[in-house]
């Protein structure tokens, strides 16, 4: 591991104000995965500012019902919140079906959103990789790449956003809060993320310097009727295959609204909108469900070794949503 | 560009000095505070060979920056009986036959010890889902489930 | 002479070393607190597949603070040939596979010989490298022989002949993806020379074999080195004989001129110390209405690399499965610019298994037969291949029982019609077999005058709990209790002795301590007392080990799965395993439930989840750490049951007993296949057994 300074932050000015002032430094949280880059060389800050003495470390239900969640509570912390645990079940099934209890008890919130791609060329320096590199190339299209995008992806990356947490939060339509060098600002999670388009470097709209101090879940009627879905290949204690994030109103057999978000299928949290269009006002059966996946599917493009995800989505959209319609009649 | 750490592991005060700022917490008590307890696995949080006690929680050795240590309370498989008496669930490891190779074995014990402060009863899906951190090659888990029943079971 | 009548061997006697590894006492290889200042290597892998190092820029590296040496083909010591091509670490500039070390740094600390290590500029001359087996791969041969010395190919009668007249057929090809065995300990050794004096603690499965290896590559004389393994965390096969993180780590030593620890990364475990050979397997089974075997054809396509000839003996097993009077099996190799695959838990049954009993599941439902009933249809009475006579053989009676015990009788044998809300689920038997073999091994017991007694025997125990049974079989030859019996291994100072491999230590050791404490025994009962400086007494076990032949000496057992498939999803879970096994006298029933249990979920590892994952453009094993490299979990393994019978076997070796360290793990992934088979009407015939295989076949 290349060598690198080491700061202990006592409030976010001043984090801020370092990391700004250091084109090279990062901040660092729980470290699950920024230490683990870092000893791959994948990551070589020159600066690393801790974050985890900052106060952004309770859950707070507002007046109209928003949740705001401080970016350092640990994803094992969240899930357990009466808040979470009780009123938002996708979200807490999504923290849950994450890592391991270990690694649950380390990540922060912050750190889980900004958490970058499993892809194995992107975690060895020794192959090339446009994300890491920009330009160097794309291995993944032609090598091992069953578990990554059939959506957003791009000739230059198709590279996967890990993240369970991230995809429940973007059927929330979860708020990121901002502090930086021009201020604090507030961003929706669905901006969060780039699509890799010819820069699969540029992950995040996030400027240099910004950090993320909370996120807001604004309040979902309906939000007691949810679930996330997570397939993987071990029954667990591994990164998802495919999974899906679903809340479901249903009115006298008809779909009044719907939320679904899709998981490991992209570079980023997919929000389903195309499906959800194609649901409201609609009848609550299967063959709706199924058309509706279709519909967001539609535009997917598939390589050799991940079609196998477009099917399983539909399935799961299908299968996450009856059961969820069968809760509500 | 060397630091100075100091941290309470098993109820004492230790220091380590000339650490460097990129070492895991796992390097500094294995090479510099003389507990190689906590094995090395991974190195990516994959295996849980590293599980330790961080200020009461279970997190994976090899991902703490020794930075990030400084100041903390940090419990090993040294530190879970009291010097003469093993502990109960080191006692049902080897009663149970849970113990094989015994590399996986520090990690599983830690996260054994505490669920079982957390959940004095658990449900074997708890137990599955609570070690699901640790992997081990040996044992195919069976027995490893068995110590953590048996734990619980001589503690009620 | 505190003399019991009370048997130790039968008893579940405590795993010796247990308290020492829940407590975190128990030192493994890099873990010495008395081996003073010590410096850390860390190898440099090749990023290229196949070439020539053109030029290692080390200077700049040399130049960095706390660096003490780079060591390069350049300046690498001298090696003498070994017959083991892996082991010529750093002889030449010749790149033959992606992650072969080239070069490695040795620093003040871990962490600057890592950094310095990957900083190291290493530019090659590249060249096409061929790393894909194919069934018909241009450079196929057939080699000598197959592991350890087995003939290549057999054949009996006119197989093409007897499949043409066949009323039932079977002729599929099956495949089985690169394995890594992935011991939770990395490989790891700690080099200290003292003088012309060299002391290895290294992590590995046989003490005195890798003295002797090494000691001949180093042109040493054996006297002069001393490898010393008291706990070994896992091998399942890698640590069976040196790897290269012991050569650069006595190379390190000598040039830096202190004590050194080199402990690798799991990435370069999926390079440098071994995995299992894909395999390409074609099965032919003929047999007539009645299912009675006519003939059986086994075609195996497998790899080696360019460093040196490593044969799998993949269709050994089907050589003395079943009855047949036509029979034939082959071997080909492909020589491929590819790390060198070795020896995983089980080698050559392991895979051969799962290929020959998928297909006998094939032929049962073919046949319209139970496959239980079909494999009893083709018990041989002898051995087929040689004619002898089984030593003992409970094939019959493992599938009998373990299918009593799994509740197989009233199974539905029609596939894909059973569910269970979005499961669908179904059930599937196979057998399992190993070979007991034994290797000749040399014990010292020794007689205190207080009563007690030591045993050294240059054993290892990598977990299986050696060590324990050792006490056991020792304690009953003196006719003591095990209190006052300490058995010591793992030092190569106390001896030849087999490795801990091939499922042989138990009986191979258990022989020579049997043999030592039982002339220490009479020789103390004619002496009448122990002097006060005691009485010791060797033993050697070639003679008797020689005398060994007339019977084929072979453990059996019957796997039992029930597999559910996510309707949905494809999702496999296997929610229950059931294994019995007749495998002679267990010495030890607490250890070997574990070991059994552990090879039957490396079996369900196997079915579900393990593949390295090559890519062709790099060579390499891409999906190289525990992330990606999806090994069982505990949540994986829900109701496991190993089960064995009270075999009687007085012919096998003076014990009675089987090894039991690797059976388990075979005929396993067959077991769940034709459970998924059962479940879904879907044969997957190529490992391992994911989602992506099932969706969109199963039943709607």
């Amino acid at each position: 591991m290349r060598p690198f300074q080491f700061v202990r932050a006592d409030d976010a000015a001043t984090a801020v104000q370092t990391v700004t002032a250091n084109p090279k430094a990062k901040f660092l949280a729980g470290g699950t995965n920024l230490v683990d880059l870092m000893k791959l060389g994948v990551e070589r800050p020159d600066l690393l500012v801790d974050l985890t003495r900052l106060p952004f470390d309770s859950v707070d239900v507002e007046a109209d019902g928003t949740v705001r969640i401080g970016t350092n509570v640990r994803n094992s912390d969240l899930a357990a919140h009466p808040a979470v645990r009780n009123g938002l079940p996708l979200l807490s099934q999504a923290l849950l079906a994450g890592a391991s209890g270990q690694l649950r008890n380390m990540a922060t919130v912050g750190g889980n959103l900004l958490q970058r791609t499993r892809c194995v060329y992107f975690q060895d320096v020794t192959k090339p990789c446009n994300k890491r590199q920009p330009g160097s190339g794309c291995p993944a299209r032609q090598g091992d790449h069953r578990n990554l995008a059939i959506l957003g992806a791009s000739e230059a990356c198709i590279a996967t956003h890990p993240s369970d947490m991230a995809v429940a939060l973007a059927a929330l339509d979860a708020r990121v809060a901002v502090s930086g060098p021009d201020g604090d600002r507030e961003t929706p999670l669905a901006e969060l993320h780039a699509l890799p388009g010819e820069h699969p470097e540029q992950e995040t709209t996030l400027r240099h310097g910004e950090l993320i101090t909370g996120i807001a879940v604004p309040p979902l009627a309906y939000a007691e009727r949810s679930a996330y879905r997570k397939v993987r290949d071990r029954a667990s204690y591994a990164f998802a295959v495919a999974s899906v994030a679903a809340a479901l109103d249903v009115e006298d057999g008809v779909v009044r609204d719907v939320r679904l978000a899709f998981g490991a299928v992209a570079p980023k949290p997919w929000r389903a909108h195309a499906a959800e269009d194609a649901l409201r006002g609609r009848p609550a059966t299967a063959a709706s469900f199924r058309a509706a996946a279709e519909a967001e599917l539609a535009a997917a493009e598939p390589l050799r070794d991940n079609a196998f995800k477009v099917p399983l989505i539909t399935n799961v959209v299908v299968r996450t949503l009856s059961d969820l319609a069968g809760e509500t009649s | 560009m060397t630091i100075r750490v100091t941290m309470t592991v098993n109820g004492e005060p230790l220091t380590a000095d000339d650490v460097w700022e990129g070492e895991s917490l796992l390097h500094v008590l294995r090479e510099r505070l003389g507990l190689p307890g906590s094995k090395n696995a991974c190195e990516q949080g994959e295996c849980g060979s590293c599980t330790v006690l961080l200020g009461g929680e279970v997190v994976c050795a090899c991902l703490v920056g020794a930075g990030q240590a400084e100041g903390a309370d940090i419990v090993t498989v040294e530190g879970l009986g009291d010097g003469e008496q093993l502990a109960t669930i080191q006692q049902t490891f080897v009663a149970a036959g849970a113990v094989q190779c015994g590399f996986c074995t520090p990690g599983l014990l830690i996260t054994a010890f505490d669920l079982l402060n957390r959940d004095p009863d658990p449900s074997d899906a708890t137990i599955r889902e609570a070690l699901a951190g640790n992997l081990c090659r040996c044992t195919g888990y069976e027995k490893i489930l068995d110590a953590v029943r048996l734990a619980a079971e001589r503690a009620r | 002479m505190t003399q019991t009548d009370v048997r130790a061997v039968g008893s579940g006697l405590g795993r010796i070393e247990g308290p020492a590894k829940v407590t975190g006492q128990a030192k493994y290889a890099t873990e010495q607190d008395d081996v003073q200042d010590v410096a850390y290597v860390w190898p440099v892998p090749a990023t290229i597949a196949k070439g020539t190092i053109r030029r290692i820029d080390d200077a700049p590296i040399r130049a960095m603070a706390q660096v003490l040496a780079v060591l390069t083909p350049d300046n690498a010591p001298h090696l003498q040939p070994a017959e083991d091509g892996e082991l010529a670490v750093l002889q030449s500039r010749t790149v033959s596979y992606r992650g072969q070390f080239v070069a490695a740094v040795v620093a003040q600390t871990l962490e600057i010989a890592r950094e310095a290590a990957e900083r190291l500029q290493v530019e090659y001359d590249v060249e096409p490298h061929d790393v894909e087996l194919t069934q018909d791969h241009p450079t196929l041969y057939k080699p000598d022989q197959v592991n350890p010395s087995f003939p290549t190919d057999t054949e009996q009668g006119d197989v093409d002949e007897a499949l043409g007249a066949a009323a039932n057929l079977v002729d599929h090809t099956y495949t089985t993806p690169a394995l890594h065995n992935n011991p939770m300990e990395p490989h790891a050794t700690l080099a200290s020379w003292d003088g012309d004096e060299l002391t290895l603690y290294d992590s590995n499965q046989g003490a005195y074999s890798a003295q002797q290896t090494l000691a001949k590559l180093f042109g040493l004389d054996p006297a002069v080195v001393h490898v010393v393994s008291q706990h070994v965390g896992g091998g399942f096969g890698s640590k069976g004989t040196p790897r290269a993180n012991a050569v650069l780590a006595v190379m390190a030593a000598r040039m830096v001129r202190r004590p050194v620890k080199l402990a690798l990364h799991r990435h370069h475990m999926f390079a440098v110390v071994g995995y299992r050979t894909p395999t390409i397997q074609r099965i032919r089974l003929g047999a007539d209405a009645e299912g009675r075997l006519s003939a059986i054809s086994h075609d195996v396509v497998e790899q080696t690399s360019t460093v040196m000839e490593f044969a799998e003996q993949t269709a050994l097993a089907t050589r003395i499965m079943y009855a047949a009077p036509h029979r034939r099996t082959t071997h080909r190799l492909a020589r491929l610019d590819i790390p060198t695959p070795r020896w995983m838990r089980a080698p050559g049954e392991c895979p051969g298994m799962y290929a020959l009993e998928s297909a006998m599941d094939e032929l049962a439902i073919e046949c319209g037969l139970d496959p239980i009933e079909l494999r009893i249809r083709n018990e041989p009475e002898r051995d087929p291949e040689s004619g002898k006579p089984w030593s003992s053989r409970s094939l019959v009676e493992c599938l009998r029982e373990g299918a009593q015990l799994f509740g197989w009788g009233d199974r539905d044998p029609r596939p894909g019609t059973r569910s269970d809300g979005d499961w669908l689920v179904g059930t599937g038997v196979a057998a399992s077999t190993y070979p007991a073999y034994a290797s000749p091994s040399t014990a010292t017991a020794r007689a205190a005058a207080d009563g007690r007694f030591v045993v050294r025997i240059a054993a290892a125990d990598i977990g299986t709990g050696a060590r324990t049974a050792l006490t056991q079989i020792a304690a009953d030859a003196l006719r003591v209790s095990t209190d006052f019996v300490r058995v010591e291994i793992g030092d190569s100072a106390f001896g030849q002795a087999s490795l801990a491999g091939g499922s042989m230590g138990t009986a191979s050791w258990g022989w020579a301590v049997t043999k030592a404490c039982t002339e220490l025994r009479e020789k103390v009962e004619r002496n009448g007392e122990v002097p006060v400086d005691g009485i010791e007494v060797q033993a050697e076990t070639s003679a008797e080990i020689e005398a060994r032949s007339g019977y084929k000496y072979q453990g059996f057992g019957a796997q039992f799965a029930e597999a559910r498939v996510n309707i949905d999803t494809g999702e496999v879970r296997v929610p229950r395993l059931l294994g019995m096994f007749g495998v002679g006298r267990i010495i030890n029933p607490r250890t070997a439930r574990s070991q059994f249990i552990g090879g039957m979920t490396m079996g369900l590892s196997m079915a579900l989840h393990e593949e390295g994952v090559l890519d062709l453009a790099f060579g390499d094993y891409v999906n190289h750490d525990l992330a990606e490299y999806h090994i069982a979990a505990c949540a994986d393994v829900t109701d496991i049951e190993a089960h064995w019978l009270d075999e009687h076997d007085e012919r096998v070796n003076p014990m009675g007993s089987k090894g039991i360290g690797e059976i388990g793990i075979v005929g396993t992934a067959a077991a769940v296949a034709n459970a998924v088979h059962h479940a879904t009407a879907v044969r997957i015939r190529d490992l391992p057994i994911r989602l992506d295989k099932l969706l969109g076949r199963l039943p709607g």
